[in-house]
């Protein structure tokens, strides 16, 4: 798209400019042809189309879900919506306050187990992995981002489930068995983000830390963890935005319970999960509750991208030196 | 010490003790020969340079003298290369604290993205202190030395990256004596940076020949000429075949009166 865009630019002002005009006509120069022009307008003009669909998508559904949800906040309340603890759309109650507590608990479990073990994934593989166990394991844990989530959730129903059942004295639905399940999902995200942002460090840091004495292990985390700090922490971002909108997968091992358990082993129902449960019958004030939840999850993905961009100026701002 | 074995080459290194030396060392990348049969000593507490042309193995060579080409897989290094006549490839030597006593300087002055203090105190904190009273000392100690504390004084929490070219030299050169090397590798430290900062990197490194011992490569003759004592020339004369070391001598003579009819030549700029 951008490659396009300089192609036009870069030939536009040679049919435009009449002094480069004067000069093709003696001969010096070759004019752009007519048809090369069109031909450079419509496709500018085509990619332009693309981008503003895209924007009008998010613009469409953005309204579609606001309106739809709002007149939850306006009749129930933001108060008694978001704080209420009771989720009992049959008499009335719209209090989501228990999903909203599932989907953080779901998400900070899932955030603790997966992000060890996706970053620790990106220092094998940018750091330690020889190239031919580099060109095994990354395109492996690629795969893992392109499995349909309702395997994932077969997986944890049929194999996770079970195990912590049996560690539990439950039946195994519930947070941990998401936390689990989410765990491997949100590998690749921050895995194959955190290993390029590990890459990008020039290997002349790598060197100067070798050369001042330092060991593989020291030089990854005094100077290249750090280094690549920023470029980390977006991609455990982008890991709990996965998190946090999973549904399948989740709705297939919590259990499904909209009240906050007592424990983590007992069924517990998340935002997303509970729109799913509840989406096919619901009507009236508690299909405008369903709406004024997804209202919740757009602005938490919305703040989450928002973060990122953020990060990404400081980090340009701060290899500029600020 | 055993200047015999390279008398052919110099009377130049009988006037001090050796800090290095260097007998029948050839290296290979992989099955490619980059250097073959080279002895040389390297005086103690004295400036060596190493000049020749463009890819004849001067940084190669230079990188055998703290084990970075170990980095590099499918290496090897015959021959023997001794600090303080002890074997540095002897098996059971530690790489790593033999880089603390063999400081190194790259072509590209490669700070860390993170302050100028922490730059500095890196390697102190690797080899373990942890006093701040300490570091402070050591930081601003090992920036007097390079030449860089009037600059950054003020400034110690600043990012090393945000430093012209030549003040980030000048950092990796305090971060490198932060740690009291006994030798400084240096691999054209002053090909990427401005002349001030040039002018600086010279003068520091007369002033650190009390101590310390340095190589540095240089492709600018005229630097050689300034800085150093001694200069040893390397030469691959057939592509693909290993460099040879063609002159070692005290730096006036090479560049007054060459030995060998190679150096001459490449001194008056015939090639090269
Ligand atoms: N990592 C490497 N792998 C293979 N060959 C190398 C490597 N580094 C350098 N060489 C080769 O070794 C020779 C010497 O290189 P180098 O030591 O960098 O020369 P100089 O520093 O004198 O310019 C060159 O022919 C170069 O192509
Ligand atoms: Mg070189």
């Amino acid at each position: 798209m951008t490659r396009s865009a300089e192609d036009s630019q870069a030939s536009m002002p040679d049919s435009a400019d009449p002094v480069s005009m004067t000069s093709g006509e003696q001969g010096s120069l070759r004019l752009v042809s007519r048809a090369t022009h069109i031909k450079e307008l419509a496709l500018k003009n085509l990619f332009l189309l693309c981008a503003f669909v895209a924007v009008m998508g998010v613009v469409l559904i953005f309204a579609f879900v606001g309106l739809r949800g709002w007149p939850i906040f306006a009749e129930v309340g933001p108060i008694a919506f978001l704080g209420g603890a009771d989720w009992s759309p049959t008499v009335g109650q719209y209090g989501i306050w228990p999903l909203i507590y599932g989907s953080l608990v779901v998400m900070s479990g899932a955030l603790v187990i997966g992000t060890p073990l996706a970053v620790g994934t990106a220092i094998f593989l940018s750091e330690i992995a020889t190239p031919r166990v580099r060109g095994i394991v990354r395109p492996a844990v690629e795969l893992l981002a392109g499995i349909p989530s309702v395997i994932y959730g077969f997986f944890g129903l049929l194999i996770l489930r079970p195990i912590v059942a049996r560690l539990s004295d439950g039946l195994g639905f519930g947070a941990v068995t998401g936390w689990l399940i989410l765990a491997i999902m949100i590998v690749p995200t921050i895995a194959t983000l955190s290993e390029d942002a590990l890459r990008s460090i020039p290997d002349g840091i790598r060197e100067a830390s070798y050369a001042m004495g330092a060991t593989t292990w020291q030089t990854i985390y005094r100077v290249l963890v750090p280094a690549a700090k920023i470029g980390i922490i977006d991609a455990i971002i982008l890991g709990m935005g996965r998190a946090i909108g999973e549904t399948m997968a989740v709705l297939m091992v919590v259990g499904n319970a909209p009240h906050i358990p007592d424990s983590v082993t007992e069924p517990i129902a998340t935002l997303t999960t509970q729109i799913v449960m509840d989406m096919p019958y619901a009507a009236g004030m508690h299909r405008t509750a369903l709406f004024g939840m997804a209202i919740i999850l757009f602005g938490v993905s919305m703040g989450l991208v928002a973060l990122v961009r953020l990060l990404s100026k400081l980090q340009s701002s701060m290899d500029a030196g600020r | 010490m055993s200047t015999d074995t390279f008398s052919h080459l110099s009377q130049a290194a009988d006037e001090r003790p050796d800090k290095i030396t260097v007998k029948d060392l050839s290296f290979h990348y992989g099955d490619f020969q980059a250097l073959t049969d080279i002895n040389v000593g390297i005086s103690s507490k004295a400036v060596t340079a190493f000049i020749g042309p463009s890819g004849c193995g001067k940084s190669t060579f230079l990188r055998c003298f703290n084990r970075m080409n170990d980095l590099i897989p499918g290496t090897r290094v015959d021959g023997l290369v001794t600090l303080d006549d002890q074997d540095i490839y002897a098996p059971g030597v530690d790489p790593v604290d033999l880089r603390r006593r063999v400081g190194m300087i790259f072509q590209q002055p490669n700070p860390f993205p993170m302050s100028i203090y922490d730059n500095v105190a890196y390697g102190p904190r690797l080899h373990g202190v942890k006093r701040k009273a300490e570091l402070d000392e050591i930081v601003e100690r090992s920036l007097e030395r390079a030449n860089l504390w009037k600059e950054v004084k003020d400034i110690l929490g600043r990012n090393g990256l945000s430093l012209s070219g030549g003040q980030q030299q000048r950092l990796c050169i305090a971060r490198v004596l932060a740690v009291e090397p006994e030798v400084m590798l240096m691999d054209e430290p002053c090909s990427a940076i401005d002349p001030t900062s040039v002018q600086k990197i010279e003068d520091l490194m007369a002033e650190l020949t009390d101590r310390i011992t340095i190589i540095i490569v240089t492709h600018n003759m005229q630097q050689a000429a300034r800085v150093s004592e001694y200069t040893a020339f390397f030469l691959q004369e057939v592509a693909g075949e290993p460099a040879v070391l063609v002159e070692f001598d005290r730096t006036t003579n090479i560049f007054t009166s060459p030995k060998d009819r190679r150096t001459e030549d490449y001194i008056t700029g015939r090639f090269g």
